[in-house]
């Protein structure tokens, strides 16, 4: 168990040291220069000089690099050259809106993936079973955003019913969070929730084939009886997996979302900084995103031990 | 039985978040109303990154600052004249290079200080020096001194007579500036305008109030309110759904039709100081030879750009000048869309059919416009590959530093840019001046009327020259609610004035 984490912990050390390189050479392979954009057109040699030198951007790559990544395990990000501010705090206040949105969009997507996924299985040959199978079979399809505009056209634009787009934080005025956060984190579950859908749908298909359930039936439990005491536990570890990979998807699919919807998070902050190459904005919130997945991975892995004795005692 | 239930409840529960987040919908949007008459929100695209345009580039900035926030000495009206603001009457010398400011009594900056001709002497010394990076800076280089007379008078001394620096003194390069004030510019704006900021939450508004100690008029809201959008659609979504008033400088024509045709909206088209230029690498072949830059003139039939591209909104002026400068004139007879012309002339070059990249930045009015030209080009055999290039990162460094294309079209928003567009070699356009270097310094130091003739003189130069195809004036398209007054339809300088903006 303990073996397990610390070989764990090792790679996920190793993972988040070659990902800082690995960001930090793509932002200096991609075109256009930090200075350039600060100073856009008319900018003459000596005024771009000038700021390259304010940037730090003319020293060499090898300095930059340690100068930028030996902050990071402090917390420290340095200051963006293009706000003039402290990256870190600035993260911090984009990270909480797009995990609130995030979770909340997961939160929801099992609400839906659980139950429909389940009755789906145990009904697969009934018209509810196939009909949800038929819809989850649609939601995969669906882009998120396309969702997201959807839902805008019909529930803001159309009816009214909440603000088309804008961010307020929970804490300052819930009533206009509840409304403003409910069209991005429909649009984000709905077809989350499809995915995951199908993965619960045969997942517990799975597990009603398995012998020890006909057991439990051969016992005397009900269908549903035999799979919540017996099957659930079971189907769980599969799907544990899968929603630990969509969370990191999630993330990802939130960056989008964010957009359409114009919600300050991390997505919005990292398509701004890469457009106007604010370098260590962009590195910081990719390392932030990878720590997250990392993180996430690290505690489903201990999760899988919770769920199943058996790798507990494999390890 | 049991698992019947937990689905039910788990669907109960569902259902009743989803009531409760729709409730308050309702409720956050009657506050609104009640709060209308005393603010504004006005949607914009484009947040500015940092609030200091003394480093850097960006129309966000002073957009949202200039006017509202600084001030300079003179403010560019919306038909584009010099009015006065910070100095209230100054004269000029018989040699027209000394200015005398008299400036106006009882006006301070946000934090208290008062405004005295030590800030003006301050703040034009400060463009002048190392602290201002952003190369607008170089108009300033034609004064001399600046000269303290007393608390309220000023004297500025110009190297030679100029009638460009005292439009120029109109826009960010003169804004005016408290010693005290200056620290931390990128996050801090300290001017003597009648808003000052209240809060700025980043990656999404800015919130201007109402200053009570302003030195002029009170706005006509309390609170103004600056929102950043990704895209023009999020601006209208939001318009519609209430959200905001005012949608500024809106990018896509195309969603205008459902506001024209209703009430509650209206549509309103000024004009700007943006040319959308078609530009052709002066100094590298096709186009350094100036018949092939004219057959494009005449193969380009611009109305049906705009037509096409930005929906008929637009002006097609045949320069590069919009109409708000004093030097304008039409200039469309000099290049007629004459597509038999246009294929003359490159046979003459011998430059029959003719491969080319057509370098577009990712930039909506710049893809809408691609396609339609490249299509006319194709008429008179000039075959454009279109070749994208990401905004502004990777069209800086390509087109704009390297000068690594052969043709490009961008939005070049700067006010009275003429010159430094075509008056500089070592421009992108690479334009040969030397044919009206001579006459633009000449137009600048002579009186009004001359500087109006002179650089209607060296504009007709520039366009014979085919130096570049200014395609249309960019439109400035503003959509609001109908009971929304005082919105600045024309776009003359960087400036976006909130202070007249009120409620019917």
């Amino acid at each position: 168990m303990a073996i397990r984490l610390l070989i764990n912990l090792a790679r996920f050390a190793v993972t988040y040291v070659a990902a800082t390189v690995l960001v930090f050479l793509f932002m200096r392979a991609i075109p256009g220069d930090p200075a350039q954009i600060a100073l856009g057109v008319n900018a003459t040699p000596e005024l771009l000089a000038r700021t390259r030198a304010e940037f730090g951007t003319d020293r060499p790559l090898i300095v930059q690099y340690f100068d930028w990544a030996l902050g990071l395990p402090f917390g420290d990000f340095g200051t963006s050259y293009v706000t003039r501010q402290d990256i870190s705090p600035l993260v911090l206040d984009r990270v909480q809106v797009s995990l609130i949105l995030v979770v909340l969009a997961m939160i929801v997507a099992l609400l839906i993936a659980i139950p429909f996924g389940t009755l789906a299985a145990v009904k697969h040959r009934s018209p509810g079973g196939i009909l949800v199978s038929g819809l989850s079979q649609l939601g995969v399809a669906v882009p998120n955003f396309l969702a997201g505009i959807l839902l805008v056209v019909v529930f803001a634009v159309g009816l009214g019913w909440f603000p088309a787009n804008g961010w307020t934080p929970p804490g300052q005025d819930f009533g206009d969070f509840a409304s403003r956060v409910a069209l991005p984190v429909l649009a984000l579950a709905s077809v989350q929730g499809a995915i995951l859908t199908r993965y619960v749908r045969s997942a517990v298909m799975e597990v009603m084939s398995e012998d020890y359930l006909r057991t439990a039936r051969a016992k005397g439990l009900g269908k549903m009886e035999a799979l919540f005491k017996h099957g659930l536990r079971n189907a769980s570890i599969p799907v544990l997996t899968v929603t630990s990979v969509q969370l990191a998807a999630l993330i990802i699919g939130a960056v989008v979302i964010e957009r359409v919807f114009v919600i300050p998070g991390l997505g919005s902050m990292l398509l701004d900084a890469v457009g106007n190459r604010d370098l260590l904005t962009v590195q910081s919130v990719v390392m932030v995103l990878v720590a997250i997945t990392l993180i996430i991975n690290l505690v489903v892995d201990v999760l899988y031990t919770v769920l199943d004795p058996r790798i507990r005692k494999a390890s | 039985m049991r698992s019947s239930k937990k689905f039910g409840l788990a669907a109960a529960v569902l259902a009743g978040a989803l009531s409760l987040t729709a409730c308050n919908a309702g409720a956050g949007s009657t506050a609104s109303q009640e709060a209308q008459q005393d603010s504004v929100t006005v949607a914009l695209t484009g947040e500015p990154v940092n609030l200091d345009f003394t480093t850097t580039a960006g129309a966000a900035i002073p957009q949202a600052l200039m006017s509202n926030v600084y001030e300079g000495l003179v403010e560019i009206d919306q038909e584009g004249k010099i009015q006065p603001l910070l100095a209230e009457s100054w004269e000029l010398s018989e040699d027209r290079k000394t200015y005398t400011f008299k400036l106006r009594e009882g006006a301070n900056f946000s934090n208290g200080e008062p405004f005295t001709a030590e800030d003006v002497k301050f703040s034009i010394e400060r463009v002048q020096s190392d602290e201002w990076v952003s190369s607008l800076k170089s108009k300033m280089d034609v004064v001399d001194a600046v000269n303290v007379l007393s608390d309220t008078e000023v004297e500025v001394v110009l190297k030679q007579p100029s009638n460009a620096w005292l439009f120029d003194m109109g826009t960010l390069v003169g804004a005016m500036f408290d010693p005290s004030g200056v620290d931390d510019l990128a996050n801090t704006a300290i001017g003597t305008g009648p808003y000052a900021i209240e809060a700025w939450n980043r990656g999404q508004s800015i919130e201007l109030a109402a200053r009570d100690d302003y030195w002029g008029e009170k706005p006509g809201v309390e609170t103004a309110t600056l929102r950043y959008f990704a895209d023009a659609v999020a601006t209208t979504n939001a318009l519609q759904s209430g959200d905001v008033d005012v949608v500024y400088n809106m990018q896509a024509p195309e969603l205008l039709s459902s506001f024209e045709s209703n009430d509650k909206y209206q549509v309103l088209e000024g004009t700007s100081n943006g040319e959308i230029v078609l530009s052709m690498n002066n100094k590298e072949a096709p186009f350094d030879d100036v018949r092939v830059r004219q057959a494009v003139m005449h193969a380009i039939d611009r109305q049906a750009v705009v037509d096409t591209a930005w929906n008929g909104y637009g002006t097609v002026v045949g320069g590069p000048v919009p109409p708000t400068d004093p030097y304008f004139e039409d200039l469309n007879s000099v290049y007629p869309y004459d597509p038999a012309k246009a294929k003359e002339l490159l046979k003459e070059a011998g430059a029959e059919n003719l491969d080319i990249t057509f370098t577009v930045p990712t930039r909506p009015y710049a893809t809408a416009v691609s396609e339609i030209v490249v299509s006319q080009l194709a008429e008179v055999g000039i075959n454009a590959k279109i070749e994208s290039a990401e905004f502004p990162a990777v069209w800086l460094d390509q087109v704009f530093t390297k000068h690594d294309y052969q043709m490009s079209v961008v939005l070049a928003v700067e006010s009275r840019d003429v010159l430094t567009m075509f008056n500089n070699p070592d421009y992108y356009l690479g334009h040969d001046n030397s044919k009206i270097k001579d006459p633009a310094a000449k137009a600048d130091a002579a009186d009004e009327a001359g500087y109006v003739e002179g650089m209607k003189d060296v504009v007709r130069t520039i366009v014979d020259d085919a130096a570049a195809d200014v395609l249309f004036i960019f439109p400035n398209i503003v959509v609001a609610d109908a009971n929304v007054t005082g919105i600045p339809a024309n776009s003359v300088t960087e400036a976006l004035d909130l202070t007249n903006i009120g409620w019917k």
